[in-house]
C-alpha cells in the first residue's frame, strides 16, 4: 500500500470520524431535544403543528412502529404514482416514456426501503419529475424513516417506554438533520463542477464530427441527499462514476465523506440519548475496525493488475483500472467500494463488477454484516441485534444472567434477535440458492462461472442489505420480472423485519426492572466487550457467508491468481 | 471455607456407567429427543445417512462409517445426560432408600394405626417414636425430640425439634433417637423435598430454566443457519456443475450445528443442581439456582454468619476504687450457673486473667438467680453466714442494673457510664456487674469476627457482589462489628419488617437479593427474596417461602450457593463458545473435500479450492470422517467438564470473559485443527477410508 | 385511520420543502454564481458550436487526435455504463487485443494500462500523461509537426487530480484535442 493510499484513507476515515462527533451532539440536540431546550422545542411544536392533531401523543413502541410503516405505505403509494405516471407529469424535457411494472415496484421499493438498488438506468429512464419528486423524495423521508427508527429504539434503550411521536421524528430528521446538510453538500458540488439544471440533454457536435447527447440535469440537489441518507440510487446509471456525478478528486472526497458521516454521528446520538458516550465509543470502534479492515484488503487486493490483460502487451505496473475512473486516484475505487457497503449507501464510483475477485469479496462482506455503520439509523439497529447476542453469550461466560444498559436480556429478546440475523442470512442465501439454480438467475448472467455466481449472489446480499450497489454485470436491460419481483419483496421484508424487531425488543426492555450494574456485572464500556462484540459478528458472518463467499469470489480468486 | 461436601462419585463410577449406557439407549426415544432440537436434528440426519447407505450410489463403506459416527454423537449426547442423572439420582436415592421401607404411625381420632409412608395425605398425624423413621416432610406439633438427621445431611450430631417455635420442621427419611413427637404431614406425596430434588436431577421430568430456554433458542437458531447454509449448497453446487451428495451435506451440518453444547446442555444443568445437593442445598427450582448467579447483593445475619455464634468476654473494666479483681471474682461467681457461651466465657476470662478458678457451681449455700425476661439479669445471692455477710451478685444490662442500683439508693457512678459507652462504641457488649448496689465495673462482651471471613467478603466484592449484615444490636455495636468483618453495609437493630423493607428497596434499586432465614418471622423476607435460604433447623413456615434449603443450616452457605449459581451459567457460555469455535476448523476440513472438484479444469482431478484444504488432510472421505468423528468424541472429552463445571474465579466481570474467550474461544478454534488433523492421521495410517 | 391522515400531510410538507424549496434553492444558486458549470460544463468552439463537455469523453479515432479510454457504451453520454467484466474475464482480453492492435502496441513498447481498460461509465474524459505520450508520435505523423511541440503540450495540460493524494498527473483529452487544433490546425 502506497503512502498516498493511506493518507488518502485516513482523509476520508479521520475526516468523517471527527466531524461525526459534533454532527452527533447536534443530530440529539435535533432528534431529541430535552426538555428544557428552547430551540429544540419550538422546532418541535413547529413539527406538531404540521403533523396535526396525532403527533401531540407520546407513543409507545407498538404506537411508533405503527405511524412508521403507515407512512411508508402512504409514501410507497405516492411514488409508485409519479413513477407510473410520468409520462404524463411536467418536468419531462427528454420525453421519458412509461415504465414497466414490475420495475415500477422495484424501483418503488427500492427507494422507500432506503435501498436504492436500481434495475433502470436515470438517465434513460427517468424524468426529472420522477428524479425529484419520486426518487429524491424518498431519498429524504426514508432516510429520515432510518434515523426516526433509531432514536425510538435509544429512548426504549433509555427506559423510556414512550419512544416519542413518529411524526415529529421523522419531521425532525428530515427538516433539521437531512435537509440542512444536503443543502451544504449540493452547493459544494456545484462549487465543485456539478450540473444543477433543468434543462434537457445538451447536443454535441464533437471535434470528429459525430453528434453526442449528453444527458444532464438536476444532479448537484439529487447526488447531495444520495449520499448523505446511505441511499446510493445515482442520478446517471453509473452513479458516481459517471463525470457529472462525481466531476473531480474533490467531489469525489467530499461524496466519500458524505457517505459516512451520519451513520458514523447516529452512533453518538445513540450514546448520547441512552447516557452511555464511552458504550457508543467502544460500539463505534468496533464498526471502524471492521471497516478499516476491509479497506486495507480491499486497497491491497486492488493493486493487482488486470488479470486479463496478462497476456497482452500492456503494461501492468499499475493495478487494476478497469472499471475506474482516473481522476479519483489509485485508491478511490477499492476505498469507497467498502464504504459504500459497510453503510448501506450502494452508491458507487468505480465498477463493482469489474473488482478483482478477492476486492469484490470486501463489499459482500460489508453487506453480509451490515452494521459496521451501516444505513442512517438503522446500522446501529443492526448492531443493536449483534449487541445482544455478544452479550447474551458473554453474559453467560461471566455467570450472569446477560444485561444490556441494565435490562436483562432473556429468552424472548434473544428469540427476535436470533430471528432477525435469521432473516437476513435466509433471504440472502435461500434466494441465491433459487436463482443460482434457475434460468431466471442463470440465462442472465454477464460473467461465467464462479463470477456469474458472484453476481447473483451479490445482488440479493445487495437488496437484502438495503445496500442498491450491484455487480451490475446483471445489466438493466436484462433485468427481468423474477429478479425485480424478487429483488423487491427482499428488500421491503429485510427493510422492515430488522426495524419491527429491534424496537419490539427495545420495547420490551424498557418495560423491565432496571438491574443495577456492579462489578460482576459485565461492562459494555469495556475493551474486552469490544472484542467479544468484534469476534461474535465476525464469527457469525464467516460460518454462515464462507461457503458461499469459497464458491464465488474466493473460487475465482485460486482459478486465476495462484 | 467450604462446607463439608459429600464425595462426589468418581466419573468412571460403574455403577453410574453401566445404567448410563442404556440410558443413552433408551434416550433415542424422539419424544426424548424433541426436547433439544440440536440433537434431534443430528438423529435425524443419522437416519437418513442409514437409510444412505442402502440408497446411495457412492462409497458404501465410506458412508457407512459416516452413519456410524453420527449415530454415535447422539449417543454420546444421550449419555453425557444419562451419567449427570446417574450421580445426581445416585444421592438423592440413598435418601429415598430410606423411606421406601418406612411405616408410619398414623393417628386417626386418637387412634394409631399402622399405614405406609407413602400413602401419606397432606394433614395427616403421625406419631414418632425412639427409633422411627419419620415418614414424611411435616412439623412437630406436640412433643420434643431428637432427631439424626444424618441421612439427609450427613451430620452425625443429632438435633433437637420440638413443637412451636422454630425449631418444629421435621424432614422425611431422618430417624428420631430420643422421646415421642407428633407429626403432622406438610408436604403433599411427591411433593417432598426429596421428591422435588429427584424430579431435578430426571432429565425428562426437569423444568428448563430462564437462560437454559434463552440459550436452546440461540443453539436453535444456529442450527437453522447452519440447515439453511448445507441446504442451499445443493443448488450452489448445481450452478457450478457439482452435485454434493446428500449424506456428506449432512455430515456437514451435524459438524456445523452445535452439536457439543446441545449435547452437554441437560448435563450441565442437572450437575449443576447436583453440586448443590452434594453441598447439602436443596433447590426447589433450577431457576432459583441460575438466580443465585445473578444475586449481587447478600443479606447475612451477622450471628453465625459473620461472627462466631456467641460473644466472648474480653476485659474486665474495673468502677473507681474497685479492684479488678474483685470484679472479676463477682462477676466469675455471678456466671458460675450461668451456661450461656457467654457466661462461660466470663468464667474463663477470669480464670486466665487472675487465675481464678473456676468454683464448682455446687458454692455452698449460693442460690443462682436465672436471667429472665423480666428481671433482664442474672446473679448469685449467698446467705449471711457467720464469717461473711449476704452478698447479692447481679450482672446485667447497664440501664437495668442502673435502674436498680438507684432503686436501691446507690449510686451509678460516671465513670461506669463512661466505660459502658466506650465498651459500646468499640463494638462490645457492655454487662454491669454490682454487689448490693455497690457497682463493681463492666465486663466487656465482644463478638469474635470469623477468621478468614473479611478475605471472603474482599472476594464477594471483586465477584460484584455487595454484603449487607443484619443484626439486632445498636447502631454502635454494629458498625463496629461491620468495620471489622468487611462487610460494605449493615442493618442495626433489624426487625423482619425492616428486612423486608430493605430487600424491596435493594430491588427496586435493581438488585437481586440472596438472604438466609430460619425464624416464622423471616418468612416474607424470605418469599420476597430472589434466592432465599431457609436453614433446615428453621420452622416450616421458613422453608416453604425460600427457594433453597440448607440442610447443614450453615449461613455461610449462601456463598458458594452464589458460586454454584454463576458456575452453571458459564459452564453453558463456555462451553457455547468452544462448540461455535470448533465450526471454523470443521469448514476447513470439509468445505475444501466437498468442493475440491468444482470449477477444475478439464481433466483435472483438483479445483481451485482444494487451495482451502490448509490442514492438508489426506482425502476428502478421510477430511469429512475425521471431521464428523471430532465432533462425535469432543462431546465425550467434555462431559467432565460438563459435570465439573468450568472453575469459578473471584475476579471481575471483564477479566473473567477474557479469560474464558481466551480458553473456550480461542481454544476452541484451535483445538479442533490438532484433532482433525490426528484424527485424519489415524484413519489414513489404518486404512479406514 | 388517523395515522394515515398524519402520513399524507407529511407527505405534502415533506415534498413541499425537501423536493421543491430544496430543488429551487440549489438550482438558483447554481444558475445565479456558476452557470457553465451547472448546464454541464459545455465547450463551444469558435463558432459557439457545442463540441461537448468538459467533463464528458467523446469518441476519437482519427490518428490526428488523442484517443480517450475505451467506452463499453461507445461513448454515449445519455446512457453512459462500463464492461461490468470481471478483471478475469475472457472477454476483456479480447476487447484489450482490439485496443493493442489499434495502437499497434508491441512488448517493447507496451501500451499503458489506462489506454486498455474502460472506465466506469465509459465516460472519463481524462487518460494519464503517460498514455498521452504515448501517442505523441503518432500524432506527430498524422499531423506532420514535431513531437517534441506536442509533448509540451501535454504537458502544459498536465495536472495531478489530486496534489499529493492522487499524484499520478491526468490530461483532459477534449481539451488537449482542441489545443492540439489551434495549435497545428488540420489542413
Amino acid at each position: 500500500m502506497t503512502f498516498n493510499a493511506i493518507l488518502y484513507v485516513l482523509l476520508i476515515v479521520g475526516g468523517s470520524a471527527l466531524l461525526s462527533w459534533p454532527l452527533g451532539r447536534y443530530l440529539k440536540w435535533a432528534m431529541d431535544p430535552a426538555a428544557s431546550a428552547g430551540g429544540g422545542n419550538r422546532w418541535t411544536r413547529a413539527f406538531q403543528a404540521i403533523g396535526g392533531p396525532l403527533t401531540l401523543k407520546q407513543q409507545n413502541w407498538k404506537q411508533y412502529l405503527l405511524a412508521l410503516l403507515a407512512f411508508n405505505a402512504v409514501s410507497f403509494t405516492v411514488t409508485v404514482l409519479i413513477l407510473a405516471l410520468q409520462q404524463y407529469l411536467p418536468l419531462n424535457p427528454d420525453a421519458k416514456g412509461e415504465l414497466d411494472p414490475s420495475l415500477i415496484f422495484n424501483t418503488a421499493v427500492s427507494f422507500v426501503t432506503n435501498t436504492n438498488l436500481q434495475h433502470y438506468s436515470g438517465e434513460v429512464a427517468m424524468s426529472y419529475a420522477s428524479q425529484l419528486g419520486a426518487l429524491m423524495w424518498q431519498q429524504f423521508v426514508s432516510a429520515a424513516t432510518g434515523i426516526a427508527a433509531l432514536a425510538a429504539m435509544a429512548r426504549g434503550l433509555a427506559g423510556r417506554t414512550n419512544m416519542g411521536n413518529f411524526f415529529v421524528d421523522l419531521q425532525r430528521a428530515t427538516f433539521l438533520i437531512l435537509l440542512p446538510l444536503a443543502i451544504l453538500v449540493a452547493i459544494l458540488l456545484v462549487f465543485g463542477g456539478m450540473p444543477m439544471t433543468l434543462q434537457g440533454s445538451a447536443i454535441a457536435t464533437t471535434l470528429e464530427g459525430i453528434q453526442q447527447t449528453i444527458a444532464r440535469g438536476p444532479v448537484a440537489a439529487f447526488t447531495a441527499i444520495k449520499q448523505l441518507g446511505t441511499n446510493g440510487g445515482g442520478f446517471f446509471g453509473p452513479n458516481s462514476t459517471q463525470p457529472f456525478e462525481n466531476p473531480t478528486f474533490w467531489t469525489n472526497v467530499l461524496e466519500a465523506i458524505a457517505i459516512t458521516i451520519i451513520p458514523m454521528a447516529c452512533v453518538w446520538m445513540f450514546g448520547r440519548i441512552v447516557g452511555k458516550m464511552r458504550h457508543a465509543g467502544i460500539v463505534f470502534v468496533v464498526m471502524a475496525v471492521l471497516m478499516l479492515t476491509r479497506i486495507g484488503f480491499a486497497v491491497w487486493f486492488e493493486q493487482t493488475p488486470t488479470e486479463a490483460f496478462n497476456t497482452l502487451p500492456i503494461a501492468q505496473n499499475v493495478g487494476n483500472l478497469e472499471g475506474k475512473e482516473l481522476r479519483f486516484g489509485a485508491a478511490a475505487g477499492p476505498v469507497w467500494a467498502v464504504l459504500t457497503t459497510s453503510t448501506s449507501n450502494g452508491s458507487v464510483n468505480a465498477m463493482l463488477d469489474s473488482l478483482n475477485p478477492l476486492t469484490g469479496l470486501m463489499p459482500m462482506i460489508g453487506m453480509w454484516l451490515n452494521e459496521d455503520f451501516g444505513g442512517v439509523g438503522v446500522g446501529f439497529i443492526n448492531m443493536f441485534v449483534y449487541i445482544v447476542l455478544a452479550v447474551f453469550l458473554a453474559g453467560m461466560m461471566v455467570g450472569r444472567t446477560p444485561e444490556y444498559l441494565g435490562r436483562r436480556i432473556e429468552a424472548y429478546e434473544v428469540k427476535l434477535a436470533v430471528i432477525a440475523t435469521l432473516s437476513h442470512s435466509f433471504l440472502i442465501l435461500g434466494l441465491a440458492a433459487l436463482f443460482a439454480a434457475t434460468p431466471w438467475g442463470t440465462a442472465v448472467l454477464n460473467n461465467v462461472g464462479a463470477h456469474g455466481f458472484s453476481e447473483i449472489l451479490y445482488e440479493f446480499s445487495s437488496s437484502s442489505a438495503n445496500n442498491g450497489s450491484g455487480f451490475e454485470g446483471i445489466n438493466d436491460t436484462i433485468f427481468t420480472v423474477p429478479w425485480n419481483i424478487a429483488t423487491g419483496l427482499v428488500m421491503m421484508l429485510s427493510r422492515f423485519i430488522p426495524i419491527i424487531l429491534p424496537l419490539a425488543i427495545a420495547g420490551s426492555l424498557a418495560a423491565k426492572r432496571p438491574a443495577a450494574e456492579s462489578a460482576g456485572t459485565l461492562g459494555t464500556e469495556s475493551g474486552t466487550f469490544g472484542v467479544m462484540l468484534l469476534v461474535t459478528i465476525v464469527i457469525l458472518g464467516a460460518l454462515t457467508f464462507f461457503p458461499a463467499a469459497a464458491l464465488g469470489p474466493i473460487a475465482e480468486h485460486f482459478q486465476f491468481y495462484h | 471455607m467450604p462446607s463439608t461436601e459429600h464425595n462426589a462419585p468418581s466419573l468412571l463410577d460403574g455403577s453410574i456407567i453401566g445404567p448410563a449406557i442404556i440410558g443413552a439407549f433408551t434416550k433415542l426415544d424422539p419424544r426424548a429427543l424433541v426436547r433439544n432440537p440440536v440433537m434431534f436434528v443430528t438423529a435425524v440426519g443419522a437416519v437418513l445417512t442409514t437409510i444412505g447407505i442402502v440408497t446411495a450410489d457412492g462409497d458404501r463403506g465410506f458412508i457407512f462409517q459416516l452413519a456410524l459416527w453420527l449415530w454415535f454423537t447422539v449417543l454420546f449426547a444421550n449419555f453425557a445426560e444419562a451419567v449427570a442423572e446417574g450421580r445426581g439420582k445416585a444421592q438423592a436415592e440413598s435418601l429415598r432408600r430410606a423411606r421406601r421401607e418406612t411405616t408410619a404411625r398414623r393417628l386417626v381420632n386418637g387412634r394409631e394405626e399402622q399405614v405406609a409412608a407413602t400413602l401419606l395425605q397432606k394433614g395427616d398425624t403421625v406419631v414418632c417414636e425412639v427409633g422411627d423413621i419419620i415418614p414424611a416432610d411435616g412439623e412437630v406439633i406436640e412433643g420434643i425430640a431428637s432427631v439424626n438427621e444424618a441421612a439427609i445431611t450427613g451430620e452425625s450430631a443429632p438435633v433437637i425439634r420440638e413443637a412451636g417455635g422454630d425449631r418444629s420442621a421435621v424432614t422425611g427419611g431422618t430417624t428420631v433417637i430420643s422421646d415421642r413427637i407428633v407429626v403432622r404431614v406438610t408436604m403433599e406425596r411427591g411433593a417432598g423435598f426429596l421428591d422435588r430434588m429427584i424430579a431435578m436431577v430426571e432429565g425428562a421430568r426437569r423444568q428448563k430454566t430462564p437462560n437454559e430456554i434463552a440459550l436452546t433458542i440461540l443453539l436453535s437458531a444456529f442450527t437453522l443457519i447452519f440447515l439453511l447454509v448445507c441446504v442451499t449448497l445443493w443448488p450452489f453446487g448445481f450452478y457450478a456443475g457439482t452435485s454434493f451428495s446428500v449424506p456428506v451435506l449432512i455430515a456437514l451440518l451435524v459438524c456445523l450445528i452445535p452439536t457439543t453444547i446441545g449435547g452437554l446442555l441437560s448435563a450441565i444443568g442437572i450437575s449443576g443442581i447436583d453440586r448443590l445437593i452434594r453441598r447439602n442445598v436443596m433447590a426447589t427450582s433450577g431457576r432459583a439456582v441460575e438466580a443465585a448467579g445473578d444475586v449481587d447483593v447478600l443479606l447475612l445475619d451477622k450471628t453465625g454468619t459473620i461472627t462466631l455464634g456467641n460473644r466472648m468476654a474480653t476485659e474486665f473494666h474495673p468502677a473507681p476504687g474497685v479492684a479488678a479483681e474483685r470484679l472479676a471474682d463477682a462477676a466469675q461467681l455471678a456466671s458460675l450457673a450461668d451456661e450461656t457461651p457467654e457466661g462461660r466465657s466470663i468464667v474463663v476470662l477470669a480464670k486466665e486473667k487472675f487465675n481464678l478458678r473456676g468454683r464448682e457451681v455446687a458454692e455452698p449455700h449460693a442460690v443462682f438467680v436465672p436471667f429472665t425476661a423480666q428481671t433482664r439479669m442474672s446473679g448469685v445471692d449467698f446467705p449471711a453466714l457467720a464469717d461473711q455477710p449476704a452478698r447479692s451478685i447481679r450482672k446485667g444490662a447497664s440501664d437495668t442494673i442502673k435502674a436498680m442500683v438507684e432503686r436501691l439508693g446507690g449510686q451509678f457512678p460516671e465513670a461506669v457510664t463512661r466505660s459502658v459507652d466506650e465498651v459500646a462504641r468499640s463494638g462490645g457488649t457492655p454487662l454491669v456487674v454490682v454487689e448490693g448496689r455497690e457497682v463493681l465495673g463492666v465486663v466487656q462482651l465482644k463478638d469474635v469476627v470469623k477468621g478468614g471471613i473479611k478475605d471472603r467478603f474482599a472476594q464477594l466484592r471483586q465477584m460484584g457482589i455487595r454484603t449487607v449484615m443484619i443484626t439486632g444490636d445498636n447502631p454502635l455495636t454494629a458498625a463496629s462489628i461491620a468495620a471489622e468483618a468487611g462487610v460494605d453495609d449493615f442493618m442495626a437493630e433489624a426487625t423482619p419488617e425492616m428486612k423486608l423493607e430493605l430487600i424491596r428497596r435493594e430491588q427496586a434499586g435493581g438488585h437481586l437479593v440472596a438472604m438466609t432465614g430460619d425464624g416464622t418471622n423471616d418468612a416474607p423476607a424470605l418469599a420476597q427474596a430472589d434466592v432465599g435460604v431457609a436453614m433446615n433447623t428453621g420452622t416450616q413456615a421458613a422453608r416453604e417461602a425460600g427457594n433453597m434449603v440448607d440442610l447443614d443450616s450453615n449461613p455461610t452457605k449462601l456463598m458458594e450457593i452464589v458460586e454454584i449459581g454463576k458456575q452453571l451459567i458459564m459452564t453453558r457460555g463456555a462451553l457455547t463458545t468452544f462448540s461455535i469455535g470448533n465450526d471454523v476448523a470443521k469448514y476447513f476440513a470439509i468445505l475444501p473435500a466437498m468442493f475440491a472438484a468444482v470449477y477444475a479444469a478439464d481433466g483435472a482431478t483438483n479445483g481451485p479450492l482444494s487451495a482451502l484444504n490448509i490442514m492438508a488432510l489426506a482425502s476428502p472421505q478421510s477430511a469429512i470422517l475425521s471431521a464428523v468423528i471430532f465432533n462425535a468424541l469432543i462431546i465425550v472429552v467434555l462431559i467432565p467438564i460438563a459435570l465439573r463445571g468450568v472453575a469459578y474465579r473471584a475476579i471481575g466481570a471483564a477479566a473473567l470473559l477474557r479469560r474464558n474467550l481466551l480458553i473456550y474461544g480461542l481454544g476452541g478454534v484451535v483445538a479442533p485443527f490438532i484433532g482433525i488433523k490426528l484424527i485424519d492421521l489415524i484413519l489414513s495410517a489404518l486404512h479406514l477410508v | 385511520m388517523q395515522s394515515f391522515l398524519a402520513s399524507l400531510r407529511l407527505v405534502v410538507a415533506t415534498m413541499l420543502i425537501s423536493v421543491v424549496a430544496y430543488s429551487a434553492v440549489v438550482l438558483g444558486i447554481a444558475q445565479l454564481l456558476t452557470p457553465a458549470t451547472a448546464n454541464g460544463s459545455l465547450i463551444a468552439n469558435a463558432q459557439g458550436q457545442v463540441v461537448g463537455s468538459k467533463l464528458i469523453a467523446q469518441k476519437f479515432t482519427e490518428p490526428r487526435y488523442f484517443w480517450p479510454r475505451p467506452s463499453a457504451v461507445d461513448y454515449n453520454a445519455a446512457g453512459a455504463g462500463g464492461s461490468n467484466k470481471s478483471p478475469t474475464s475472457t472477454d476483456l482480453t479480447e476487447r484489450a487485443t482490439g485496443t493493442v492492435a489499434a495502437y499497434g502496441a508491441t512488448a517493447a513498447n507496451p501500451l499503458p494500462a489506462d489506454l486498455a481498460a474502460a472506465s466506469g461509465g465509459g465516460l472519463d474524459p481524462h487518460i494519464t500523461e503517460q498514455s498521452a505520450l504515448y501517442q505523441v508520435p503518432r500524432i506527430a505523423a498524422a499531423r506532420g509537426i514535431p513531437a517534441a511541440g506536442i509533448d509540451e503540450l501535454v504537458a502544459r495540460y498536465s495536472f495531478a487530480p489530486g496534489g499529493i493524494l492522487a499524484p499520478d498527473r491526468l490530461v483532459n483529452v477534449l481539451e488537449l484535442n482542441l489545443a492540439l487544433d489551434q495549435m497545428a490546425p488540420a489542413s
